[in-house]
């Protein structure tokens, strides 16, 4: 046990350490000052842009970068959908898989596009590998679009008066050669050496040791997962994701894979110090984050280590902790880890079945992307908690008797309504999907067309817990993270269109808020600190942010936990 | 639409380098990792008998057993149970399979069994056991293949991967199988 509990801290510790060099090497990237692979990299740039004829180095406001960034992923939209839509009948499909429902294909292009991968089909059966394909190439391109938003608002965040803020396509090409690209190799590469299949042939049928014929699936892998968890898209290429023994084969990948994860949300925050000359600011967000995700992580390794009180009762050894949709490899201390990171960051890939966690752990990944502001996705994670820095600016504005300011900005009523709107829309999409599939399955509704049976069939588990199962649904399309409790029987329209229209709204809308806030911003005049200037690079303006956080999240998923896993643990004990 | 055109041309460019030039990259490289890239195989008298990361079915009394599985060890697919820890009918079912281990290991006091020997494992293709979980199916292994316990014991001891600095203890089982067919 002892071994497992240093994997965790020593895995967390070197990422953070790390973070810092890649945190500066981004500033860099995106300050647009020599890098070591520009020789590579500049002249295809500059070929791409020039033959799509599209100027890369004029500046834009925030309205042109917005008009930019939703045309390009309506494009990627329709490209993918179309692929998986006839993917049963194009090239590179060794083992014959069938073309998508439209419903499914529906939700699988918008899931990919949006960076969530909530994924209603299993890799081996579900998609071709031409489709796997372009669902990497989807997870290359919405991280970069997420890291070029980001991008912008940091731009927008220095201390002048502009609209110009740099060029969305310039930042987003800059985000997938010189960030993405180069580390997803890295792993990639790290995880060929350790037994990831990187092959284009299709299923092999062996016979076994005592004598079964049995298929192994095998694919592609290896590139797949390098910008799945880099990217922190976290769609698996298999269907039990990093849990198959291919797509994350030995404890050293699993380190590899949570590094991987964590690297690009923790270097950002790093980023925006050294990008803006404010390195306190930096630590100060970087510090609300970090004790926000102990808070988290520390209850679910515990309770994972403590195991299944009812598997307790039944006297067996329960000496390695809760085992039921974990990997022996792993162990449950690492696993329990994962399964916050995973949550807190966007990833939402997994190394054990949710659905089979503790209800502690359950309840804490829940709250983990319900804040969805502790560290948070490639980009868009900076983005959720921008919002929360000015609610917090604008509420200690007023607690004090000042008009709020945030580096030299003055903030009104048009950013906080804004900023509002985007802090209730993340429970609002939640709690009202979740009530919807509950009503239907409170009632065993007969679903006609949206699902072939009564409601209550697309759940797993009973009780508690099968309600946990819709909410864990919902919040994880929200929070645009992808994981799941998957028993919840998904692929099937209702649930393939309701999340489907959750992801779109969850990933622009709060794309579109920040991104308005800080093009407005940039516009106002700047004032220079003074005196009376609400200082944000404090401890106490850190613990103000957290409060809010605190607040937010506390006050309107309350309800909804107190139902679903709370329950379930005062039920187990 | 001048616009959306200069977006289908920078999108086919960057499809060419992120979906077409990096996994071939890596392709290429796989050529020089394991088997090729291919996944790596365990073979028995020239015979391909299992992927060496896979995890496959074991129900013969004269071998070691691995982990329950949801998915029957069919690697075609992958998954978990899903059962939530109070569902009744799932904790019925370790019930019922502790209840079933004893009847086939009657030398056994029932806290000796550890947790991974019955509950099913994430992937539903988990290659390894804990040492426990082996050791105590030493008295029957040795039993049906007429050997000694000592030397199927020193076998599952030298099969027991102990971490140095991090990680958790395992045995692969096909890989424990493999050497247990070769002992005389």
């Amino acid at each position: 046990m002892n071994t497992e509990l240093f994997g965790v801290i020593s895995i967390f510790i070197i990422s953070i350490i790390l973070a810092v060099p890649v945190g500066k090497y981004i500033a860099k990237v995106f300050t647009g000052d020599k890098t070591l692979l520009d020789p590579i990299f500049n002249p295809i740039e500059k070929f791409i842009f020039k033959i799509s004829g599209i100027n890369s180095t004029e500046e834009m406001n925030w309205k042109q970068h917005l008009k930019a960034l939703l045309s390009v992923n309506m494009v990627w939209f329709f490209l993918c959908f179309f692929v998986l839509l006839f993917q049963g009948s194009m090239p590179l499909n060794p083992d014959n898989n069938p073309n998508m429902t439209p419903d499914l294909a529906f939700n699988t292009a918008i899931s990919f596009m949006v960076n969530c991968n909530l994924q209603h089909y299993s890799g081996e059966t579900g998609v071709s590998y031409l489709s796997q394909m372009v669902l990497m190439f989807l997870q290359f391109v919405s991280a970069g679009v997420g890291m070029a938003a980001a991008a912008m608002v940091f731009t927008a965040m220095k201390e002048r008066t502009t609209d110009k803020l740099g060029n969305f396509y310039n930042y987003f090409i800059k985000s997938c050669t010189r960030i993405l690209l180069p580390l997803s190799a890295l792993v990639a590469i790290a995880l060929l050496f350790s037994g990831t299949p990187m092959t284009f042939e299709g299923k092999d049928t062996i016979t076994t040791l005592q004598g079964d014929s049995v298929a192994v699936s095998r694919g592609p892998a290896a590139a797949f997962i390098g910008i799945k968890h880099i990217g922190t898209n976290g769609g698996g290429f298999f269907g039990a994701n990093s849990a198959h023994p291919l797509e994350n084969p030995t404890y050293f990948t699993n380190a590899v894979e949570l590094w991987a994860q964590l690297i690009i949300p923790f270097a950002m925050i790093f980023a925006l110090g050294f990008y803006l000359k404010k390195r306190r600011l930096s630590y100060v967000v970087f510090g609300v984050m970090t004790v926000g995700f102990l808070l988290l992580v520390i209850p679910t390794v515990i309770s994972e280590l403590n195991g299944n009180p009812a598997i307790e009762k039944m006297g067996i050894a329960q000496t390695t902790g809760a085992m039921e949709g974990k990997e022996v490899r792993f162990g449950p201390a690492i696993s329990g880890f994962w399964s916050i990171a995973t949550t807190v960051i966007s990833t939402g890939s997994v190394n054990s079945m949710h659905d089979s966690s503790m209800p502690v752990s359950g309840s804490m990944q829940l709250l983990a992307m319900m804040v969805n502001a502790f560290y948070g996705g490639c980009g868009v994670g900076f983005l959720n908690f921008y919002i929360f820095i000015i609610l917090a600016v604008f509420i200690s504005g007023l607690m004090v008797g000042r008009t709020p300011e945030f580096l030299g900005k003055k903030i009104e009523a048009r950013e906080v309504k804004i900023a509002a709107f985007i802090a209730i829309l993340h429970p609002l999409l939640i709690l009202s999907g979740t009530a919807l599939a509950s009503y239907f399955a409170a009632n065993d509704t007969a679903m006609g067309y949206w699902f072939s049976g009564n409601a209550t069939g697309w759940l797993n588990n009973p009780g508690n817990h099968g309600f946990s199962e819709m909410l864990y649904e919902y919040t994880s399309s929200a929070a645009n993270n992808g994981s799941g409790f998957e028993g919840l029987g998904d692929n099937n329209p209702f649930w393939n269109i309701t999340t489907g229209i959750v992801l779109l709204l969850s990933r622009f809308l709060p794309i579109i808020g920040p991104l308005a806030i800080a093009g407005l911003l940039a516009n106002k005049k700047y004032i220079p600190e003074s005196a009376g200037t609400l200082k944000t690079d404090t401890t106490i303006f850190g613990v103000m942010v957290f409060a809010v956080i605190a607040i937010i999240a506390a006050l309107s998923f309350f309800p909804a936990l107190a139902l679903g896993p709370l329950a379930e643990y005062f039920t187990l004990k | 639409m001048k616009n959306i055109f200069s977006i289908l041309k920078f999108t086919l460019f960057m499809v060419v380098l992120l979906a077409v030039i990096y996994p071939m990259a890596i392709f290429g490289i796989a050529q020089l990792a394991p088997n090729k890239g291919k996944g790596e195989t365990i073979t028995v008298n020239g015979k391909v008998v299992g992927y060496q990361k896979i995890g496959q079915k074991f129900d013969k009394s004269n071998y070691f057993w691995g982990r329950p599985s949801a998915v029957d060890y069919n690697a075609a697919g992958s998954g978990g149970s899903n059962k939530g820890p109070s569902n009744s009918d799932y904790l019925a079912l370790v019930q019922k399979r502790i209840d079933t281990f004893l009847i086939v290991h009657p030398y056994l006091k029932k806290s000796e069994i550890p947790a991974d020997m019955v509950t099913a494992s994430g992937s539903g293709l988990d290659p390894n056991i804990s040492p426990q979980a082996a050791l105590i199916q030493i008295k029957r292994v040795a039993k049906e293949r007429n050997l000694s316990e000592e030397k199927v014991k020193a076998l599952v001891q030298a099969k027991i991967n102990t971490p140095a600095v991090i990680g958790t203890a395992t045995v692969n089982v096909l890989e424990l199988n493999v050497a247990l067919d070769e002992l005389k």
